[in-house]
């Protein structure tokens, strides 16, 4: 059985930081992902990394600015840490090769981007997640002596010990159906967020919520998942995401009545307010009937201002996904766009440094909540959270692995999950289809639980996903082979993201007030009074309980928030 | 706005099937699905395999041409199946019928998954695919021209979906080349203005005889690149800068017989096809042909040379005198020459980062009219 000092699951922005953090500790590491690690969806990051790099910038303004944006859910403690290291993180990427744009002078170029002060994103193009992403596996091919990789390896279950430790995972091997458990000192989740459980979403297929749903299994209690992001321009056409570097740049939104509206909605900060308030903005609008497009379900984004060039060079990315999917040359023209589901605020709890409730497991990224994004992430801030919590997490297992023995791990899990999926593939073809199951989610939780919500709503969502529960326990699938039986996998992913949905909905249907992400048309005020906190959201036997946990205050009160 | 809400329609997809399980030899499946036209020949599959069966094989994730994953052949030429719209891909269908398959270059798993570690990444840890800092490490950051990393954007923007490997003909010869992707990464270094190695990394790709001097300039690279990465143009650029910038003269005769073709080219208006092997391999002067070295290598030559006579390619006469153009003709070509090597610095092409902010003749109809002209956004650029 393999065993390491630190078992990373995940091969995103988040684990590979977290690899590389750990092996520089001298740890013994390994990094495992259901898919080669250059295809996480951290590849998908366009715009930029927000860090306090120029001179005219400073941290606290960052953290400042951050705290606003999470309308004050945000944990400040973490928040400073992360603002603080921005600067540092962003160097040591320069570092070690990525390739970000320059100023006149040759430094990092700064473009400007929704929710921030002053302009702090250091960017790549529209390609910067890609750019990130890459370089950091040119550096895990450089030290693929310190760091074993199990590429296309898909993690079925956490393993814990007696005591409730965590102690490795049990995994397939994609390429050969064959089952394996893991043992490792501690395990790092690092496997992203939980964007399939809406659809349309700009989250990549492989996004299912796996690391999340794996943590809440064991005990891990989840935080802040009420607070899902809707980006405010993705592609009507097929939910693609369009960059905020547009915005960034100088690109515009207007109605169907030409109207560039967010003068109404955030007179200072216009198109680069927070997300939430883009997005609320613009269904507000297609709402009120002054939508464009056939059914009036989009908005214009208008990226004929930014001078052709400059579009050409720095927005290069959207420029083909305007050409090749919705058939539209956004250097000429404006493309049709609306929100789409983006990212989930919340995720497993942690700590500063990555560690669950649960010993020996850390989780990182999107699959984790610290809680730095609070009620809702700036743009930017994705790359970042990654990176340094991802290094924390990294750093610290390895440390604490060099205080502890292996663990033994038994095979009861191992024999567990070859009998679930041994389930699977001899089901009857009688009940429904896992695609069809999915799709119902995916439509139901756009439909309840999106940029406007309200009780009757999200009532309705948690008995749909109550059923689809039931259902999904009888789903068949067609592929009965072992080798890359991806249709075996949908069947598992689908358990995962129903966990997810679940908690996204009982969190939403526990908050009532309005707050970044989660507006509540029925309790349209924040109120601090009574929600000035965290919603925690652990298993408890059949179904999930609802507890709470502070926010953590340090500098800033909340206050009024306006863009 | 250009209409987008085009009625679902009907294609039908011709899979090539491989399971590795069932001792079979592959075969093809067709399906027949309902999509708008604009939609990809992925989500095509993606339905195929939600709606009739579970089990059709293929790596995907992002759907919006950026993970890489799902590089295919679609009518018999790679790309991207999340690139390719299902209209386009059945207009190029010689039935009708759009062909999906495997990548090429690489060997099957199941259905339309290839072994890209067993080729692709092979190769890519193969060019030293990291950055070798020079030192020391500056506090901030490096400082860099806007243009560099601009540039070396292009090779950074590879998403290493292996399409241009797929199809790579120098590599189906010789597997063993290096190959498209693999040197692009390699270009990327060597562009970089951070890279301590350049010379070093040039030479192992200039000595190694199925590296930078290995392609054979067919452009296919550059056509089933879904992200304008140019693979082919990036090799050009490495033998550029490997023989005219660190005069490496490889054991190859890569860098003379370049040499020889454009000083053949420069005196005679065009090649002497005679002069080109003997000078490639003893030097680039008339007297190239007498160094022992171009004997050696003409002894071993000396089958494809009785070919060529046999075959009509080259004649007695040809050998010993080259070709004759009008006065002219042979001014023009000197003049294109004086052109290009009288400029301070090397123009290169770079098609991801050029764009001029000119106004088109017809751009006074106003821009949202614009509708259905057609643009182009990737080949206007700086001159080549």
């Amino acid at each position: 059985m393999p065993a390491h000092d630190v078992l990373i699951i995940g091969a995103g922005l988040a684990g590979q930081r977290a690899a590389l953090a750990a092996a520089l500790e001298g740890a013994s590491v390994a990094i495992m992902s259901k898919v080669h690690p250059v295809r996480s969806h951290s590849v998908a990051a366009a715009g930029g990394i927000n860090a306090a790099i120029s001179v005219d910038d400073d941290w606290h303004s960052h953290a400042y600015d951050t705290v606003k944006g999470s309308d004050f859910l945000g944990d400040q403690d973490a928040i400073e840490i992360m603002c603080s290291e921005a600067p540092h993180e962003v160097m040591h990427l320069e570092h070690i090769g990525v390739t970000f744009h320059r100023n006149e002078k040759g430094e990092l170029d700064l473009r400007a981007f929704g929710g921030a002060s002053v302009k702090r994103t250091a960017y790549v193009a529209d390609i910067t997640g890609q750019a990130i992403l890459h370089v950091l596996y040119e550096q895990l091919m450089k030290h693929h002596g310190r760091v074993e990789r199990y590429e296309e390896w898909f993690t079925t279950s956490l393993v814990q010990d007696a005591d409730g430790r965590c102690c490795g995972v049990v995994a397939r091997n994609v390429r050969s159906g064959s089952m394996e458990t893991f043992r490792a000192k501690n395990v790092i989740l690092a496997c992203g967020g939980a964007g399939q459980v809406y659809r349309p979403t700009t989250n990549a297929l492989i996004v299912t919520g796996d690391g999340i749903a794996q943590a809440y299994r064991v005990g891990a209690p989840l935080m802040d998942m009420e607070m899902v992001q809707y980006h405010p321009t993705t592609l009507v056409e097929n939910g693609l995401l369009i960059t905020e570097g547009a915005r960034g740049e100088g690109a515009v939104l207007l109605n169907s009545e030409g109207e560039r509206f967010m003068e109404k909605y955030a007179p200072n900060k216009m198109e680069l307010a927070s997300r939430d308030v883009v997005s609320r903005a613009e269904q507000t609008e297609i709402l009120e009937g002054r939508g464009v497009g056939a059914d009036g379900s989009g908005i214009y984004l208008d990226i004929t201002k930014v001078p052709r060039k400059r579009t050409l060079e720095a927005l290069r990315e959207i420029v083909n996904i305007g050409k090749d999917f919705a058939g539209v040359d956004i250097t000429r023209e404006p493309i049709m766009i609306r929100p789409g589901q983006h990212y989930i605020m919340g995720g497993v709890k942690t700590d500063v440094n990555g560690a669950t409730s649960i010993e020996g497991l850390y989780a990182a990224g999107e699959v984790a909540c610290v809680s730095v994004h609070g009620g809702n992430r700036l743009g930017a801030n994705s790359l970042l959270d990654t990176l340094i919590f991802g290094r924390r997490a990294g750093e610290h297992a390895a440390k604490r692995a060099l205080s502890i023995p292996m663990p033994d791990a038994s095979d009861a899990q191992l024999h567990a999950d070859v009998a679930m999926i041994d389930e699977i593939l001899a089901r009857e073809r009688t009940g429904r289809r896992i695609s069809e199951i999915k799709d119902e989610l995916g439509d139901t939780m756009n439909q309840y639980v999106a940029v406007y919500r309200d009780q009757e709503g999200l009532q309705k969502a948690h008995e749909v996903i109550g059923r689809l529960k039931q259902e999904a326990q009888r789903a068949y699938i067609d592929d009965r082979g072992t080798v890359f039986n991806q249709d075996v996998l949908g069947a598992i992913e689908l358990g995962y993201m129903l966990d997810c949905a679940e908690a996204i909905v009982v969190a939403a249907i526990e908050r009532k007030e309005s707050r970044g992400a989660q507006f509540r048309t029925d309790f349209p005020e924040r109120n601090d009074e009574e929600w000035l906190k965290h919603i925690v959201i652990s298993p408890n036997g059949d179904g999930p309980q609802v507890g709470y946990s502070p926010v953590t205050m340090t500098q800033w009160q909340p206050e009024e928030r306006k863009y | 706005m250009a209409d987008t809400h085009r009625p679902p329609e009907e294609f039908t997809l011709r899979m090539l099937r491989y399971d590795p399980e069932s001792g079979e030899a592959p075969y093809w499946d067709e399906h027949t699905i309902t999509l708008e036209p604009h939609r990809s020949v992925l989500e095509g599959i993606l339905q195929a395999r939600a709606r009739f069966d579970g089990s059709i094989g293929i790596r995907c994730s992002c759907r919006a041409a950026i993970c890489g994953s799902c590089g295919v052949r679609i009518n018999g030429e790679p790309g991207l199946a999340c690139h390719t719209h299902l209209d386009h891909a059945r207009d190029s269908a010689t039935d009708g019928v759009i062909e999906i398959e495997p990548m090429g270059n690489m060997p099957v798993i199941k259905d339309l998954i290839v072994d890209m570690d067993a080729v692709h990444w092979k190769k890519v840890q193969r060019v030293t695919p990291w950055l070798i800092a020079k030192q020391p490490v500056p506090e901030r950051e490096y400082l860099a021209s806007h243009e560099s990393m601009v540039d070396i954007t292009q090779t950074m923007a590879c998403i290493q979906c292996g399409a241009c490997v797929s199809d790579c003909l120098a590599m189906e010869v010789d597997p063993g080349f290096i190959g498209p992707a693999a040197l692009a990464k390699a270009y990327r270094f060597v562009g970089d203005p951070r890279d301590a190695e350049h010379d070093a990394r040039l030479r192992d790709l200039a000595h190694d005889p199925q590296g930078i001097y290995d392609c054979t300039h067919c452009f296919k690279c550059v056509e089933a690149c879904p992200k304008d990465v140019n693979p082919m143009g990036q090799i050009m650029r490495l033998r550029r800068i490997a023989g005219s910038d660190f005069k490496i003269v490889d054991k190859n005769n890569g860098e003379r017989h370049e040499a020889a073709f454009t000083t053949l080219v420069r005196d005679h208006g065009l090649l002497w096809e005679a002069e080109l092997l003997p000078r490639s391999y003893g030097g680039n002067s008339r007297w190239g042909k007498f160094s022992p070295r171009a004997g050696k290598e003409l002894i071993s030559s000396l089958p494809a040379i009785l070919k060529a006579l046999a075959r009509g390619k080259v004649t007695a006469m040809g050998a010993l005198k080259p070709h004759k153009i009008p006065k002219r003709d042979l001014e023009s070509v000197r003049s294109i020459y004086d052109r290009i090597e009288g400029r301070e610095e090397r123009y290169e092409l770079n098609l991801y980062v050029t764009g001029h902010d000119e106004e088109e003749p017809t751009a006074a109809a106003g821009a949202g009219s614009a509708g259905s002209a057609p643009t182009t956004t990737s080949t206007e650029g700086s001159p080549g």
